[in-house]
């Protein structure tokens, strides 16, 4: 994947903010709209709007063919297509196994407990097995940290266990060796550097695995003299010296949102990054729940941030101010709650002088039930802040509470690395070993690691990618995936999880535990022999009952009792004079930087999994690169528009990237992601967007000030599925255009808790909706068994994209790639549709998750010539891949645009070591056929023939589909409507139950529950 | 104006006319008569097996039960075929220098699982379930055939969907008695039109065809 600018022609990217503002002014009141591309309502617009796919698309072809050639290729294969059915089923062999194992039915799934180690707490999962292939992860119920749900990087992790551009051999000086080489080169480490291990580095992520910590430990023991050091680019760096700052040592902060009643974020994104964010979601989402009677429970978020955020649009309140602003305001605040250092200082700048004192009376009235949370990327002084305010207003112990660190030595990443590196530049190190790390890549511009490095005598570095890292080591060994890896690790709340591989490695690789031991002597010993052994030497449980325990805690996925104990926290008494303002420097009119990691590849780790790369990040719905995140407003200063290539310059480091307009960005800053720019990950991350590491410094690893941003006068196209799949809300073109207004249907249904309980039933009572059934000349269509539908709720839907990746690795879906996205041909069943409201600079943001709706009388149906989509007894729209010709006439009628036409050949059919991954219960599809959301018919089946062999009827929540097995929050139902008793026929009986387009009556199996805000009576406009 | 074509002209034109039809009916009728044909089906064919197994001897003579060997039939869309260890629970004991069970104890020996030709397979975009069709009383001769009574075995049906189809549209036709699934002898009984229809109502059996029910 090679993004040059200039490449290509830019297919609808035409942007006019002038155009934009004097829309919205005119539309006035409640308009919802998407994109900038819509308010500047260029034609490009309208075509992706009004046709189904782009006029052009068909125009554009994949490999540099044009359409011509497929015509003249295609007369020629139509002549031979008809007898392409007649060829005889090839001979399928059957290979039983020689001795079976235990357990293993051939056909049915089994689900192993392990755990996803990530930095800042682990995530609890349960992995579906189908003979020893790993295939869907979900999460493990019993698992504090996930809760039964998960997020889009456990989701994807398993594409990045299966990848073919793993590392697959031992390196040696860029040649192929093998592990036996390896061992010998590390026995010889040992002895030339017995007996104290002068010279000797290791370098590792922060290590949260009791495991690993304690053999790195014993390690250390042996050699005295050798340093063990800890990176992380993306760590909590800030969060530990924030409660240094405040409590005067390391603490681990735990967030209640269940019990909170007002939340304050200052520039976190805690519903959706940060080791906790799935739990937070639950958390949060059950103070979102409008059921009968639990309304009274609804709580209030007021956020702050620049870059707008997953967090930001759930948000009852936003307010974008710049990164280096926050800290001002902060302090304002805690002044307002009564933490008394706090006062004085500058003034709260712009808006939030406004927001000061009504947030603090709110706060103020829920002592004791409210919470201030800070994001990472902010100084450890607004931590501090966070903490007193919390202290102030009685949360701690109650909303918040803190734990020692997860980490079993914790660090401050920057600064463990600048020792490593100062180590390097002074000669002191002979021997570097790397443990997954990347620092060649991800360490700060100013450290210039790679010159570091080569200081060192002998480096070797195991990881799963031969790497940025590994090129520049002699030797590089293959690191084993977490789902080939026996380990341990901590939750959020320090819940320890045993890592339990699900397959042999694939690819020869090895954990980090065996490659330590390696150095403390104990060449081959196996991950499982060296975890187990470590349990047996901390338990106090020996023989049988440790086996007890051993299996007890494989099968639960965790430890039970391990949660680390809450300990007391106290401010420090001299918290005054704790932490400097580094931002009361910032000139208000230069221009700062924001660096944050990437929603979708993380800090850089996942770029080579094309689920992630092609998965719509929050708000821009950008794919496959990042970009300069500016505002509308600023973009207009600096005279770049949407696509610009442009400059960045910060301390005489330069990077190149792309331009980016996003509604609600603070002004005068821009947002650059972390991840991208990789140029030796594999093939899918190579060179997909920019590096922001080249531009990153020590002394400012989040906000940095002084950045220039200078045109390059090329342009550069950046894939964003925003404007695509849009809802046609105004009919065909040159009809009636007076009755626009009343023809507006607001697929979007919002009303603040006043309005609402004025009006329950607000969103039913929409222009033109709940038309008379008896209206439809097409036989009325009824249900007598099971009827399936689903509910959304719009309240707590927190964006993050954890269906989007589970419904991808459940039913086998393809991606389509860069060029492809830019034609509108991305292939994902449920999308995030995500609307804005008011003005261009601070709008309210809605997010809308848009399977299929599975229409009662569904338009699609009806113009299929074939016969290859139909409606099934039980309300399902189904789709029969191999009847389907490609006509696409469906997908034209289709008016919610949730059909997926497979243009080219998307699926890997070549790649054999992707075989394994794909459910083997749903057909990989080919070119020229249509798919789309079936409500994962296979897991119905599935049920329904388990039930009938039991001879019962299906039981509510028996059968999860794979958006709702995965959504955090619980914001997607599904079940039997038919059934009054079931969780999904609640939600529908709710007033806030409303279906979309409902006007053209095609009822809809899939409605959503209307979003309801809860803004401060205070706070009105 | 002389005529162009001569008077045969029409002949001519005519024998073509209704020639082109015929040979195009034919065509049609040979390509149907092909798709059907056991070349094409592969009915009443039995591929080469590593081992020349005899369904006939071991369910038929012997009496072993179908589940002996097809252990998840019961509990799983695919009916398994045994592992080695199963052949070999009797093979250690019997014929052990048979030369036609080498294979069998070779793949025991060196612990290489061995290869057999699938006989009823189906494409991959169907999917059966072995364990609700056993479950609602379809026989296991009633889609395989009289296996008892293959030396070799063999598909006994098209697998095509008209096939499938012919049991879902009418299974009052197919339905045998729960106890009887096992049963490679069977034999329809004389009343099974009444019979099957009380077993319909009593197993609850539903004619589903829907899309969805194979095709996913």
């Amino acid at each position: 994947m090679n993004h040059d600018p200039n490449s290509k022609n830019l297919p609808v990217e035409s942007i006019d903010i002038a155009a934009a503002r004097a829309r919205l002014e005119q539309a006035g009141g409640k308009r919802f709209w998407q994109s900038l591309q819509e308010l500047s309502d260029t034609p490009e617009y309208r075509d992706f709007t009004h046709n189904e796919f782009p006029a052009n698309s068909e125009e554009k072809t994949s490999g540099g063919i044009d359409r011509r050639d497929v015509l003249k290729l295609m007369a020629a294969s139509t002549a031979l297509a008809g007898l392409s059915a007649c060829t005889k089923l090839p001979t399928e062999k059957i290979v039983p196994y020689v001795k079976p194992p235990e357990e293993i039915i051939p056909g049915r799934p089994l689900f192993y407990a392990t755990s996803m180690p990530q930095p800042g707490g682990a995530a609890g999962l349960l992995v579906e097995s189908h003979m020893g292939r790993p295939t869907k992860i979900e999460g493990n119920p019993e698992h504090p940290g996930s809760l039964g749900s998960s997020d889009a990087f456990a989701q994807a992790s398993i594409l990045d266990m299966y990848d073919p551009d793993r590392s697959q051999a031992v390196f040696y000086e860029g040649r192929i060796s093998n592990w036996s080489a390896f061992s010998a080169a590390m026995v010889d480490v040992r002895t030339a550097h017995a007996p104290k291990g002068a010279g000797v580095r290791i370098l590792t992520g922060f290590v949260t695995s009791p495991t690993l910590a304690g053999q790195i430990r014993t390690l250390l023991t042996r050699f005295p003299e050798a340093k063990w050091h800890q990176y992380e680019p993306c760590g909590a760096d800030n969060v530990y010296e924030g409660t240094k700052l405040a409590f005067g040592k390391p603490l681990n902060p735990i967030y209640h949102l269940d019990r909170a009643d007002v939340v304050v974020s200052l520039d976190s994104d805690f519903l959706t990054s940060g080791a906790a964010h799935v739990r937070h979601a639950r958390d949060f989402s059950t103070r979102r729940d409008m059921a009968e009677g639990v309304a009274s429970k609804l709580n209030r978020l007021y956020v702050v941030e620049a870059m707008p955020t997953n967090t930001g649009v759930v948000a009852d309140h936003r307010l974008n101010l710049r990164a280096s602003e926050v800290e001002t305001f902060a302090r304002q605040l805690a002044a307002a709650v009564g933490v008394s250092s706090a006062a004085g200082g500058a003034a709260a700048p712009g808006k939030s002088a406004d927001w000061v004192a009504p947030v603090g009376r709110d706060l103020s009235a829920h002592r004791g039930a409210c919470l201030v949370i800070a994001g990472e990327q902010q100084p450890p002084a607004v931590h501090a802040l966070a903490h007193a305010m919390n202290a102030a207003l009685g949360n701690i112990g109650k909303t918040v509470e803190f734990t020692e660190p997860l980490e079993a030595n914790p660090v401050n990443g920057t600064e463990s690395l600048r020792d490593l590196v100062n180590d390097l530049n002074a000669g002191k190190v002979e021997f570097l070993l790397i443990l997954g790390a990347n620092p060649v890549y991800d360490a700060p511009a100013d450290f210039e690691f790679a010159a570091a490095m080569s200081k060192a005598s002998l480096r070797a570095h195991s990881g799963v990618y031969n790497d940025e890292t590994s090129e520049l080591c002699h030797w590089h060994a293959p690191a084993s995936h977490y789902l080939e890896t026996w380990s341990d690790t901590r939750a959020y709340d320090g819940t320890i999880g045993i890592v339990q591989p699900l397959i042999l490695p694939l690819y020869d690789g090895h954990s980090a535990h065996e490659v330590i031991a390696l150095l403390t002597g104990e060449a081959g010993k196996s991950g499982h022999d060296i975890v187990r052994d470590y349990w047996q030497t901390q338990r106090s449980e020996k023989g049988a009952s440790f086996e007890a325990l051993w299996e007890r805690s494989l099968h639960d996925g965790l430890v039970a009792g391990t949660a680390l104990p809450v300990v007391s926290a106290s401010l420090r008494g001299d918290f005054a004079h704790a932490g400097s303002s580094q931002s009361s420097s910032a000139d208000a009119g230069a221009l700062e930087i924001v660096f944050l990691a990437d929603p979708a590849v993380g800090d850089g780790r996942f770029a080579n999994n094309s689920w992630l790369q092609e998965l719509p990040k929050p708000i821009t719905r950008t794919t496959w690169d990042n970009a300069a995140f500016v505002s509308a407003a600023t973009a207009q200063t600096l005279g770049v528009t949407q696509n610009d290539y442009v400059t960045l310059e910060l301390a005489g480091r330069k990077v190149d990237v792309g331009v980016f307009i996003v509604p609600g960005h603070a002004d005068n800053s821009v947002t650059l992601h972390l991840g991208y720019g990789r140029t030796r990950v594999g093939s899918i991350g190579n060179g997909c967007g920019s590096n922001a590491y080249l531009i990153r410094n020590s002394s400012a690893m989040w906000v940095a000030q002084g950045l220039k941003l200078t045109k390059t006068g090329k342009q550069y196209s950046i894939a964003t599925v925003q404007h695509q799949n849009s809802i046609d809300l105004e009919g065909h073109p040159g009809e009636d255009k007076e009755g626009e207004a009343a023809q507006r249907r607001d697929l979007i249904q919002v009303a603040t808790l006043e309005e609402f309980r004025k009006d329950p039933a607000f969103a039913q009572k929409s222009d033109g909706a709940n038309p008379n059934p008896a209206l439809s000349i097409y036989p009325g269509f009824k249900s007598d068994g099971y009827a399936w539908g689903m509910a959304i709720d719009l309240n707590r839907c927190v964006g993050c994209n954890a269906c989007v990746v589970a419904c991808q690795s459940e039913n086998n879906i393809a991606v389509v790639g860069k060029d492809q996205v830019e034609h509108g041909r991305v292939m994902h069943w449920i999308r995030i549709d995500t609307y804005f409201s008011g003005n261009l600079d601070n709008p309210e943001m809605y997010y809308e998750p848009l399977p299929c709706m599975q229409c009662e009388n569904a338009p699609c149906e009806y113009v299929c010539p074939v016969g290859a989509t139909t409606h099934s007894i039980e309300g399902l729209n189904e789709m029969t891949y191999n009847r389907c010709v490609g006509t696409r006439y469906c997908s034209n009628n289709c008016p919610y645009k949730v059909r997926r036409f497979n243009f080219f050949l998307y699926s890997d059919w070549d790649t054999k070591n992707l075989y394994g991954m794909r459910n083997p219960n749903v057909t990989v599809r080919s070119r020229g056929v249509m798919e789309k959301c079936t409500y994962c018919v296979q897991r119905i089946n599935e049920a329904k023939i388990q039930s009938e062999v039991e001879n019962r009827t299906i039981r509510d929540g028996e059968i999860v589909t794979a958006c709702q097995g995965a959504c955090p929050a619980e914001a997607i139902v599904f079940g039997n409507i038919n059934d009054p008793a079931s969780r999904v026929s609640k939600l529908k009986a709710q007033t806030r139950n409303y279906g979309l387009l409902e006007d053209l009556n095609t009822r809809p199996r899939t409605t959503y529950l209307a979003r309801i805000r809860n803004p401060n009576p205070e706070m009105r406009g | 104006m002389a005529q162009i074509f001569h008077r045969s002209a029409n002949t001519i034109a005519r024998v073509s006319i209704f020639g082109a039809v015929l040979v195009v009916g034919v065509l049609g009728a040979a390509l149907y008569g092909l798709a059907l044909s056991p070349w094409y089906t592969d009915q009443h064919v039995a591929p080469v097996q590593p081992v020349p197994f005899s369904h006939r001897h071991h369910a038929g003579e012997l009496g072993i039960d179908c589940r002996y060997c097809h252990t998840s039939v019961e509990k799983s869309s695919f009916a398994g075929v045994p592992p080695t260890q199963t052949c070999m629970t009797c093979h250690s004991q019997i014929w052990t220098n048979a030369s036609m069970l080498e294979p069998v104890r070779e793949s025991y020996r060196t612990d290489k699982s061995l290869s057999w030709v699938r006989v009823n397979a189906l494409p991959e975009f169907v999917y059966f379930d072995h364990s609700i069709h056993v479950s609602k009383g379809v026989g296991c001769t009633t889609c395989h055939g009289p296996v008892a009574e293959m030396p070799l075995t063999y598909r006994e049906g098209t697998l095509y969907m008209s096939w499938c189809l012919n049991c879902h549209r009418q299974p009052e036709q197919f339905v045998r008695e729960k106890k009887e699934v096992f049963n490679p002898f069977y034999e329809v009984p004389g009343n099974q039109a009444e019979a099957g229809k009380k077993l319909v109502a009593e197993y609850k059996i539903k004619s589903l065809q829907n899309c969805s029910t194979c095709h996913r």
